[in-house]
C-alpha cells in the first residue's frame, strides 16, 4: 500500500494563495495542468488539419462536394450522442468525488455508450461515403475531410479504449489518488473532443452543406 | 520543509475540470451546461438550413454560435475560471487560441493570394492541357 | 513477407556508402561488445537506461546530441569537399544522387538530433536545479520522450546502412516527396523517424512548461526565476505550439503517400503550397525554440562570469516572452518568391524586423552586465563574446532578407545558408558548447581541460568565420544552394577556403573529443568539491557535484533574483537538525520499450511490412497499458540517509 492511498481522506489543508511564490503545486494540480497543455497542443494539431480543410474545400477535382454527401441528419445525430457523453462524464467525474461508486459505473458506461453510438454512425457515414466512390483519395477536399473527421474519430475510439482502462482500473483498485487524476485527465480530454467537435460540426458540415 | 512529495497533501485548489469542494461543478452546473450546449446547437441547425438569418451572414452566424457554445463547454464542462490557479490555465488556452487563429487565418490569407497571383496547381494542370 | 525489403536495400554497389555503413555496425559492435565484456549491462539499464532523473536523461541528451553531431558533421566536410573540387567540367567524387542525401541528411540530422537534443539536455538537466525542486513534472514522460529522440536518431541512420534517405532538402517539400516523384523509400525514413522524434519532443515541450509554471521552490515567483528558466519556458511554449503543426504535415504527407491523399499532390486538386506554409509555421518557431534556450546559457555565463547581477532582467523576460508570440508571425519570410504578392509579404517583412528589436533589447542587456563587471575570462566566457559578434552579424544578414525584394535576389542562394548557419552556429552551436562547458563539472563532479576548451572555441570561431563568409560572396554572385557542381570557376577559390574553414572547424570538434578524454583521465586532479567551482549564482550550484538523486535534501531559501548567491553573502546558517523523509520516483522501462516497438514501427512501416507494423504497435500499445495498470511506488529516502549525505557534503567542501 503505497503512501498515496494512505493518504486520500485527509483533511483539506489551506495554502496561500498569494504570491506565484507559494512553492510546488500539489500533484493533482500538476497534472491536469500539464494535462491541460497536451490539450492545447492537440487542439492546434487539428487547426492544421481545419486550416487545410479551410484551404482546400473546394477542390472537389470534378467530384462530388460537400453539398452533396453531407446528410445534416447523421451530424445532429452524432452531435446529440456527443453533447449527452460529455455530460454523464462530467457526472460520472461528480460521482467518484462523492464516491457514488453504482452512479459513477452507470455514468462511465452512458458514456461509453453515447461515444459509441457517435462512433457507429460516423463509420456509417464514411463507409456510405466510400460506397458511393468518394473516398479520401478522390479529391483533395475529401481527403482534407476524411483526415480531419477522421482524425477526431480515432481520438473518441482512443478515448473509449482509455474509459474501459479507467473503469477496469477503479473497479480492481478503487478510487485512489491516481486513480482520480485519471478520471480527471479523462474528462478533460472528452470534453475537449466535444469542442472539437463543435467546430468541425460548423465548419464543415453546416457550412459544408449549404 | 518538505517539497514535492509524491501526492502526499491533497490541497482545496482547483484545477480545469474538478473541484472538491462543490462551488465550480456541481450537478446544476453540468446540466445547465447540457442545457445551453443543445440550445446553441439547435440554433446552429436552424441558421443553417432556414432563411431566418440572412443568407450572407449565415457563415458569421455559425461563426458566433460555434464560440459561444465553445465558451459553454469551457465554463461550464471545464471549468476554466478566475481562481489563483486558474490564471495559468486562461494563460495557455489565450496562447492556445492566439496560435489557432494565426495558423487557421493566415494560411487563409496566404494561400488566399497565392492561389490567386500564381493559379492552384489544379489550374496550373488544366493550362497545361 | 518482408514488404518492399530485399537485400538490394542494402548499398553493396556504392563503396562510400558500404565503407561508412561497415564503419558504423562495426563501431557500435565493438561498443556493445565492450559494455558486454566489463559486464557494464545492469549497472546501464539500472542507471542510465531505465532511469527518471532529470540529470541523468539530460546528460543522455547531451551525448546523443554530440555523437550525432560527428555524423552532421561528416556529411558537411563531404559536401564542402565536393564543391572545392566540382568546378568547371569536374564531376568531383559524389555523384548528385548521393549528394542530395548528404545534404538532406546534413540538415535533418543538425536540427533535429543534434541541436534540438543538446538544448533540450541543457534544460533537461539544468531547470529543475535552478528551480530548487526535485525533478521535472512528469519524469517518466521525461525517460519516453528522451528515448523517442533517440529512436528517431536510429531510424535515421539505419538508412545509411539499408535503403537510402531522402534526397528533397530538409524540409521535404512535395511534389517532389511525394510518391510520384520519391518512390523509394528515402522520404518514407525521414518522416517516420521524425513523426517518431516529434511526439518525444512534444511531451519534453509538454513537462518542461508544466515543470516551470507549477513546481518552483517556495519563495520563488516568476520573477525570481533565473533567465535559462524563462528562455525554457518560452522555448518549450513553443514547442508544444509548433510541433503539433509539424506532426499534421508530417502526416498528411504520410497520407498522400501511404493512402493515396491528394493533400500535396499534382492531381486530384492538392497544393504543395499549403505544405510550404504550414512546415514553416513549423519552421520558424523551430529556430527560436534552438536559439532561446542557447540565450539563456549566454545570460547565466554573462552574469555569473562578470561576477555581477544580469542588466535588466525584467527586459530580459518581457523581450523572450515578445520572441516568443512574434516568433510566430514571421513564418512566410521563408518563401517570399513563392507569389504571395506585395502585401502579404510587406506584412511579413515588417514583422520579421520588428523581431529583431527585442533580439537586439537581449545584446544590449549582456553588453551591459559585462561592463564594468569583473570579468573572468574563463571558456564559456569566450562563446559567449564570439557568440555576440558572430550572431549580431548573421541577424543583419538575416534582417536583410527580410526585405522583400533584397529576398527575391538571394532566397536559395548561398548567401542564405550563410546567414543561417552564422546565426545557428554561432548562438545554437556556441552556447551549447559554453552551456556543456559550464554545467559539466555540476553534472560529473569535475572540470574540463580549460586549454582544449580554448583551443576548441578558436578553431570555431576562425573556422566558422573562414567557412561561411566566403559562401556570402559567392550567394551574392549568383551560387544557389544545393548544388552538387558548378560551372563557373571564379567560384572555385570562395568554395577552397570554405573547405579550409570546414577542417579548421574539424579541429575543434577533435579538440572537444580529446578534451572530454583527457579530462576523464586526470579528472582527479580537477575534482569539484565544493559544488561550485565558477562562483555561480543560482540555485544548481547549491547542490553538490554531482547532485544527489533527490537534489535537494530541503528546500533551498529563495528571497530574491539569484538566490544562491544571495545566500553566500549572508553568514552560514546552522546546518538542520531534522530532514524528513522524501520519496524519489522509481526507474521505469516504459521509455525504453516503448522507443524499442516505436523503432521496429517505425522500420515496418517504411519498408511496407505490414504485420510487422501491427505487432509492433500492439506491443507499445500493451506497454503503454501495462504500466499505466501498475502500481508507481517510489522509492523512499529515509532521514539517516539525508542526513549522512549532507555530512558527507560539508566534510569534502573545501572550506571557506
Amino acid at each position: 500500500m503505497s503512501a498515496q492511498e494512505g493518504v486520500a481522506d485527509l483533511a483539506v489543508r489551506e495554502v496561500p494563495r498569494a504570491a506565484s511564490g507559494a512553492g510546488p503545486s500539489p500533484v493533482r494540480i500538476v497534472v491536469g495542468y500539464g494535462f491541460w497543455i497536451y490539450l492545447l497542443s492537440d487542439i492546434i494539431l487539428f487547426s492544421a488539419l481545419f486550416a487545410t480543410y479551410a484551404v482546400l474545400r473546394g477542390q472537389t477535382a470534378g467530384g462530388p462536394s460537400g453539398h452533396e454527401l453531407f446528410e445534416l441528419r447523421h451530424a445532429g445525430i452524432e452531435t446529440l450522442c456527443l453533447l449527452c457523453s460529455s455530460y454523464a462524464c462530467g457526472l460520472a467525474v461528480l460521482a467518484m468525488e462523492r464516491r457514488r461508486v453504482s452512479a459513477f459505473y452507470l455514468c462511465c458506461a452512458l458514456t461509453f455508450l453515447l461515444g459509441a453510438t457517435f462512433l457507429s454512425v460516423e463509420l456509417g457515414e464514411f463507409a456510405g461515403l466510400l460506397a458511393r466512390g468518394a473516398g479520401p483519395s478522390r479529391s483533395a477536399f475529401l481527403s482534407a475531410f476524411f483526415s480531419l473527421v477522421g482524425l477526431h474519430g480515432v481520438h473518441v475510439t482512443v478515448g473509449l479504449l482509455w474509459l474501459i482502462f479507467l473503469v477496469a482500473q477503479t473497479a480492481y483498485r478503487g478510487p485512489l489518488d491516481y486513480v482520480r487524476r485519471r478520471l480527471l485527465c479523462f474528462s478533460l480530454f472528452w470534453h475537449a473532443l466535444d469542442i472539437i467537435w463543435v467546430a468541425l460540426l460548423t465548419l464543415v458540415y453546416l457550412m459544408g452543406a449549404r | 520543509m518538505e517539497l514535492n512529495r509524491a501526492s502526499s497533501v491533497i490541497f482545496a485548489e482547483r484545477g480545469p475540470g474538478v473541484a472538491e469542494n462543490e462551488t465550480s461543478a456541481s450537478f446544476w452546473t453540468y446540466t445547465a451546461g447540457l442545457a445551453f450546449a443543445l440550445l446553441l446547437t439547435a440554433a446552429s441547425f436552424i441558421v443553417a438550413q432556414t432563411n431566418l438569418l440572412w443568407p450572407a451572414g449565415v457563415p458569421a452566424g455559425l461563426a458566433v454560435l460555434a464560440v459561444a457554445q465553445m465558451g459553454v463547454h469551457l465554463v461550464f464542462f471545464l471549468h476554466i475560471g478566475t481562481d489563483s490557479e486558474g490564471t495559468n490555465n486562461v494563460l495557455a488556452l489565450a496562447f492556445g487560441v492566439l496560435i489557432v487563429a494565426l495558423v487557421v487565418a493566415g494560411s487563409l490569407w496566404i494561400m488566399d493570394h497565392l492561389n490567386v497571383n500564381m493559379l492552384t496547381p489544379a489550374q496550373m494542370a488544366e493550362m497545361q492541357r | 513477407m518482408l514488404g518492399k525489403l530485399t537485400w538490394y536495400a542494402i548499398p553493396f554497389n556504392e563503396p562510400p556508402a558500404m565503407a561508412a555503413s561497415a564503419m558504423i555496425i562495426v563501431g557500435i559492435l565493438a561498443i556493445l561488445g565492450l559494455i558486454t565484456r566489463k559486464e557494464w549491462w545492469p549497472y546501464l539499464w539500472r542507471e542510465w537506461l531505465t532511469s527518471v532523473d532529470h540529470k541523468r536523461i539530460g546528460v543522455m541528451y547531451v551525448l546523443l546530441a554530440l555523437v550525432l553531431l560527428l555524423r552532421g558533421f561528416t556529411d558537411a566536410i563531404m559536401m564542402r569537399t565536393q564543391l572545392a573540387m566540382a568546378a568547371g567540367g569536374a564531376a568531383g567524387y559524389l555523384p548528385p544522387e548521393h549528394y542530395d542525401q548528404i545534404f538532406s541528411a546534413h540538415g535533418t540530422i543538425m536540427i533535429f538530433f543534434m541541436a534540438m537534443p543538446f538544448m533540450i539536455g541543457l534544460m533537461n538537466f539544468v531547470v529543475p536545479l535552478q528551480l530548487g525542486v526535485r525533478d521535472v513534472a512528469f519524469p517518466v514522460l521525461n525517460s519516453i520522450s528522451f528515448w523517442l529522440t533517440a529512436a528517431g536518431a536510429l531510424l535515421v541512420n539505419v538508412s545509411l546502412v539499408v535503403g537510402e534517405f531522402a534526397r528533397t532538402g530538409w524540409l521535404a517539400y512535395p511534389p517532389l516527396s511525394e510518391l510520384a516523384f520519391s518512390p523509394g523509400v528515402g522520404v518514407d525514413y525521414y518522416l517516420w523517424s521524425l513523426q517518431i522524434s516529434g511526439i518525444g519532443t512534444l511531451l519534453a515541450g509538454i513537462n518542461m512548461v508544466t515543470t516551470i509554471l507549477k513546481l518552483r521552490a517556495p519563495g520563488m515567483s516568476y520573477m525570481r526565476m533565473p533567465v535559462f528558466c524563462w528562455t525554457a519556458l518560452c522555448a518549450s511554449m513553443l514547442i508544444v505550439a509548433a510541433f503539433p503543426v509539424l506532426t499534421a504535415t508530417f502526416g498528411m504527407l504520410l497520407l498522400d503517400r501511404y493512402a493515396g491523399m491528394h493533400f500535396f499532390t499534382n492531381d486530384g486538386g492538392g497544393n504543395f503550397m499549403m505544405y510550404v506554409n504550414l512546415i514553416w509555421i513549423w519552421g520558424h518557431p523551430e529556430v527560436y525554440i534552438l536559439v532561446l534556450p542557447a540565450f539563456g546559457v549566454f545570460s547565466e555565463v554573462v552574469a555569473t562570469f562578470s561576477g555581477k547581477q544580469l542588466f535588466g532582467y525584467r527586459s530580459m523576460v518581457l523581450a523572450t516572452l515578445a520572441i516568443c508570440v512574434l516568433s510566430f508571425m514571421v513564418w512566410l519570410h521563408h518563401f517570399f518568391t513563392m507569389g504571395a504578392g506585395a502585401n502579404v509579404n510587406a506584412v511579413f517583412g515588417i514583422f520579421s524586423m520588428i523581431i529583431a528589436i527585442p533580439t537586439g533589447v537581449k545584446l544590449f542587456n549582456w553588453l551591459f552586465t559585462l561592463y564594468r563587471g569583473r570579468i573572468r575570462f574563463e571558456v564559456p566566457v569566450l562563446w559567449a563574446i564570439g557568440f555576440m559578434v558572430t550572431f549580431a552579424i548573421g541577424g543583419m544578414t538575416g534582417v536583410l532578407q527580410a526585405v522583400p525584394p533584397a529576398d527575391f535576389v538571394l532566397h536559395n542562394s548561398l548567401f542564405l545558408v550563410a546567414h543561417f548557419h552564422n546565426v545557428i552556429i554561432g548562438a545554437v552551436v556556441f552556447g551549447a558548447m559554453a552551456g556543456y562547458y559550464y554545467w559539466f563539472p555540476k553534472a560529473f563532479g569535475f572540470t574540463l581541460h580549460r586549454g582544449l576548451g580554448v583551443v576548441s572555441f578558436w578553431c570555431w570561431f576562425v573556422g566558422f568565420y573562414l567557412a561561411f563568409f566566403p559562401l556570402y560572396a559567392v550567394g551574392l554572385l549568383g551560387m544557389t544552394r544545393r548544388m552538387q557542381h558548378y560551372a563557373d570557376l571564379s567560384w572555385q577559390p570562395y568554395m577552397i577556403v570554405a573547405e579550409g574553414g570546414a577542417v579548421v572547424i574539424l579541429c575543434g570538434i577533435v579538440a572537444t573529443i580529446a578534451q572530454l578524454v583527457i579530462s576523464i583521465r586526470t579528472r582527479e586532479s580537477r575534482r569539484d568539491l565544493t559544488g561550485d567551482p565558477w562562483n555561480g549564482r543560482t540555485l544548481e550550484w547549491s547542490t553538490a557535484s554531482p547532485p544527489p538523486a533527490y537534489n535537494f535534501a530541503l528546500a533551498p531559501p529563495v528571497d530574491s533574483l539569484d538566490a544562491f548567491w544571495v545566500t553566500k553573502q549572508r553568514a552560514a546558517a546552522n546546518p538542520p537538525e531534522h530532514y524528513p523523509a522524501i520519496e524519489v520516483p522509481r526507474n521505469s522501462a516504459n521509455g525504453f520499450l516503448t522507443a524499442f516497438f516505436a523503432v521496429v514501427f517505425g522500420f515496418a512501416m517504411i519498408w511496407h511490412i505490414w504485420w510487422l507494423a501491427i505487432l509492433s504497435l500492439a506491443s507499445a500499445a500493451i506497454i503503454l497499458v501495462a504500466f499505466g495498470w501498475m502500481e508507481r511506488i517510489p522509492v523512499e529516502v529515509s532521514a539517516e540517509q539525508l542526513a549522512a549525505d549532507e555530512r558527507a557534503r560539508q566534510q569534502t567542501m573545501v572550506p571557506g
